[in-house]
């Protein structure tokens, strides 16, 4: 409690940890899966022999745990290995692809979060009318739907029927950026309607939470309108809940989405990283796993961090 | 001057029990300029809501029933919310009990108060600003300037409780409701607090209403008193007249409460439970929370511990449960080391000593019975269980005088406060201490109910032999239980000794200072007081 660096530091230092953890599960868990990495590649013809010198170059014949240590030194160096099932630089596949599960992600974040949070306020402000419950049941409904079935329906209704955006979405690095966003509109859209309603909700409720509180009703008795109190005075008050389940939803566009890349064929990480299980090309399923966790794991930090700087009492203390 | 405010024959309702029922009836009162009224009473007498009520606000569950609220020819009964909302804060404004609670704690201070005048159009930001400033040097807030940009976690509760004064003024109202404005403040703050609410009503010709459960404190500050009980008024008269020549019965009872238990002797023959040596404690690991305490408590007998908020006494609880372990120091209980860490405590050490709450609400788990409460301690400590503890929670709750049979089976929000805080003494009792540590238990309840709580425990330690730490800022529960008085400040023992020497002169210059601070029911005492602190400054 002696000033805020220190408590951001002591996160830090648990997050880092956390992220040895789940290096060493993923390590574990890829070596549990069933099949021999070199019998696979090389298919059912190969000789046993052929096997053998193929499992001595990918270093197979060495125990697990030096394995690991070199795996990890690597990974922290920046050298992710190469993949098996191509011989390319895994680094190089990983790049391009982590850049557009970003971009998809970035894109939804910049519409859902102010659009979720602005409904949640709306929704707070007309609390338990008919305004509130239209748009609680409208959002609920979306993410009761799986998003595949979202994900078609609007390819249905904006790509075959209006004809307006592209129902695959392609992109490469020669388009420009308004073409890019254009492409990736339907993904977007309906990851947009997946996060959604978890954000308003969550905005919704922490609102409502702090509105019973003393100073709500001083606000009030003050003579101050709704509309400030709401913005104004409970907002401020309800953000550390809102960065948190803004910190999830954010987390799950980066490394849930692989359904709404397979329906629009999107090249995405998440794409890479079932590719590569079924391939079998175990540098690559580890750094995206790794990958993955460590976004997961900072988004969360940022998450803490944010809400801790939100509260003045804690800001205060690091002077 | 006609009356600013015109209350008749209200009639205000809550839901509760699945209909709308009359929680304020019949309720007519007027206020002039210049003029304080007081209304007095129990919780639950309606006094707030009838605060609240003179803005034509409710609380969430309440509706105004009929009647008419008459603010300066406006009628705010049927008013439409747009209208009320113009009317408050800037014509009348209102003074909470929790100025903690009432700050937002996002912003600061002078932000909160230069909003409503900014919001009502009544000036500038800048202009609302200076004002502040000039408020704030008017009700002797430190750093006048720098102090409304702190945040209001910065600010102690006395500074609060005046800076919100300070921003019930901002719009300049007519008329401003004090709602319990110094009930959560110990006595040398309230007298602060009390100067700011004279300050206000006299130099600055404004109406008040002044809420309060605390004849005393209203003594001091009101022209008029309405006594209320139960939503209705007992009786209505002038302070002097009525402090004097009380007519009904229940005011009486409001008038003198506080009597003085009889005198027991301390001797040095009676056997020492609990002996304190040279304990220290800190809370940062630098700051010393507590230091150089000596203390003893002897079987049967009652030790109070007294001082303002933040002076260490209940660091000095937690130290002694081990809850916050002392750095150095040590703890006997009945001749025994105690570890100073409550981990390494025995069960049966942990037994022997339990532990009271000032937040009632707060100490009760809200989703329990009374009879899991209770039963708790006895299994965990007796392993009782079953029938046998169900005839040990009813001899229980005989005891702290609830009908078994009503309450044993209620949720603990099903209970009004006192009762809750009987259910916590019973919970301590369970386990069959030697030793209470009583946290200001009092000091959340009405005057009656808490007249009646220390009754209480007058009684069960005649019964039982039990002793009481008891911490308190209330020299007057004080008077009235201890055998022993303590009196800490800043984390040290200033004074300590028998209840008769602390309580006669000469006294530690501190101890006269809290002594003097004790409203008196003499409507003049705080004026005297002011005057006399006045005159020795200069």
């Amino acid at each position: 409690m002696k000033n805020v660096l220190f408590l951001i530091f002591k996160r830090l230092g648990a997050s880092l940890i956390t992220i040895f953890v789940i290096s060493v599960i993923i390590f574990i868990g890829v070596e549990l899966l069933p099949g021999d990495v070199a019998e696979s590649v090389l298919g059912q013809s190969a000789t046993t022999e052929t096997v053998a010198a193929f499992r001595k170059e990918l270093k197979l014949d060495l125990p697990p745990v030096i394995r690991y240590g070199a795996w990890l030194k690597d990974f922290i160096q920046g050298d992710f290995g190469t993949s098996l099932a191509n011989g390319r630089p895994v680094s190089e596949l990983i790049t391009w692809r982590l850049a557009n599960t970003l971009f998809l992600a970035s894109t939804t974040a910049v519409i859902a979060i102010p659009l979720a949070i602005f409904l949640g306020m709306l929704a707070a402000f007309y609390r338990n009318t008919f305004f509130d419950k239209l748009i609680s049941t409208t959002t609920l409904s979306f993410i009761s739907f799986p998003e595949f079935f979202i994900a078609y329906i609007l390819i249905f209704i904006f790509a075959v029927k209006l004809n307006i955006f592209p129902s695959l979405a392609i992109i490469d690095d020669n388009m420009n950026f308004t073409s890019k966003i254009y492409a990736i509109l339907l993904p977007s859209l309906t990851l947009t309607c997946v996060v959604t309603a978890h954000m308003m909700r969550q905005t919704r409720a922490a609102i409502i939470n702090v509105l019973a509180s003393a100073y709500i009703e001083m606000a009030e008795i003050k003579g101050i309108t709704r509309l400030r109190i709401i913005m104004h005075h409970a907002f401020p008050n309800s953000l550390s809940p809102v960065i948190n389940v803004v910190a999830v939803n954010l987390a799950y566009l980066i490394v849930g989405v692989v359904i709404v890349e397979v329906v629009f064929v999107y090249p995405g990480l998440g794409q890479l990283l079932v590719d590569s299980v079924s391939k079998r090309d175990l540098p690559v399923v580890q750094a995206s796993g790794l990958i993955f966790s460590i976004a997961y794991i900072f988004l969360n930090l940022s998450a803490d961090i944010l809400s801790m700087l939100s509260n003045p009492k804690l800001r205060q203390s690091q002077i | 001057m006609n009356n600013l405010l015109e209350i008749k024959n209200l009639y205000i309702e809550g839901f509760y029990e699945d209909r709308w029922q009359p929680i304020v009836k019949d309720i007519s009162l007027n206020l002039k300029r210049g003029e304080v009224l007081g209304l007095i009473g129990e919780s639950g007498a309606g006094k707030s809501t009838i605060g609240l009520a003179a803005m034509g606000y409710t609380r969430q569950g309440c509706r105004l029933a009929s009647g008419s609220i008459n603010l300066e020819g406006i009628e705010l009964f049927d008013a439409s919310e747009e209208d009320l909302r113009l009317v408050r804060g800037s014509k009348i404004s209102y003074v909470a009990q929790s100025a903690a609670a009432s700050f937002n704690p996002s912003h600061r201070v002078i932000k909160q108060y230069v909003e409503a005048p900014v919001h009502h159009g009544i000036m500038g930001y800048k202009e609302a600003e200076k004002e502040a400033v000039e408020l704030y040097r008017r009700l002797f807030l430190p750093e006048p300037e720098k102090i409304g940009y702190r945040y209001p976690h910065e600010l102690s509760g006395g500074q609060l409780q005046r800076a919100m004064v300070a921003m019930a003024m901002s719009c300049k109202p007519d008329i401003i409701v004090f709602d319990e404005p110094t009930t959560a403040l110990d006595v040398t703050t309230q007298i602060e607090v009390l100067a700011a609410v004279k300050e206000i009503t006299e130099k600055m010709n404004k109406a008040a209403l002044y809420i309060t459960h605390d004849l005393a404190v209203v003594a001091q500050v009101a022209h008029r008193i309405m006594v209320l009980r139960n939503g209705r008024l007992v009786e209505e008269g002038e302070t002097r007249q009525l402090i004097k020549k009380p007519k009904e019965k229940y005011t009486r009872e409001l008038l003198n409460v506080r009597t003085l238990r009889e005198e027991k002797n301390i001797t040095d023959k009676m056997d020492v439970i609990l002996d304190i040596e040279d304990v220290a404690a800190t809370y940062t690991g630098q700051d010393m929370a507590l230091e150089d305490i000596n203390l003893t408590v002897r079987k049967g007998r009652t030790v109070a511990l007294v001082g303002e908020s933040g002076s260490g006494k209940s660091t000095l609880a937690k130290v002694v449960t081990g809850l916050l372990p002392a750095i150095h120091g040590s703890i006997k209980f009945f001749g025994k080391d105690l570890p100073l860490e409550l981990k390494k405590r025995e069960k049966e050490d942990l037994r022997r000593m339990q532990m009271i709450y000032q937040m009632p609400d707060t100490a009760l788990n809200p989703k329990q019975t009374v009879r899991k409460v209770i039963g708790r301690p006895l299994q965990f400590y007796f392993g009782i269980k079953g029938k046998q503890a169900e005839e040990r929670i009813k001899d229980l709750l005989r005891n702290i005088e609830l009908d078994p049979d009503i309450y044993i089976d209620r949720l603990t929000t099903e209970l009004s406060g006192g009762e809750k805080q009987r259910i916590c003494i019973a919970r301590a009792l369970a386990a069959e201490p030697d030793l209470i540590i009583c946290d200001e238990i009092t000091s959340a309840l009405d005057q009656l109910v808490a007249e009646d709580i220390l009754n209480l425990l007058q009684n069960l330690q005649n019964k039982t032999n039990m002793s009481y730490l008891f911490i308190t800022h209330d020299l007057a529960t004080v008077k009235a239980i201890a055998d022993k008085i303590v009196i800490m400040l800043e984390g040290k023992i200033i004074e300590q000794g028998e209840k008769k020497q602390v309580l006669s002169p000469p006294h530690h210059e501190y101890t006269d200072k809290l002594l003097a601070s004790v409203p008196e029911m003499d409507p003049d005492w705080l004026d005297n007081l002011l005057e006399e602190r006045a005159s020795t400054f200069i």
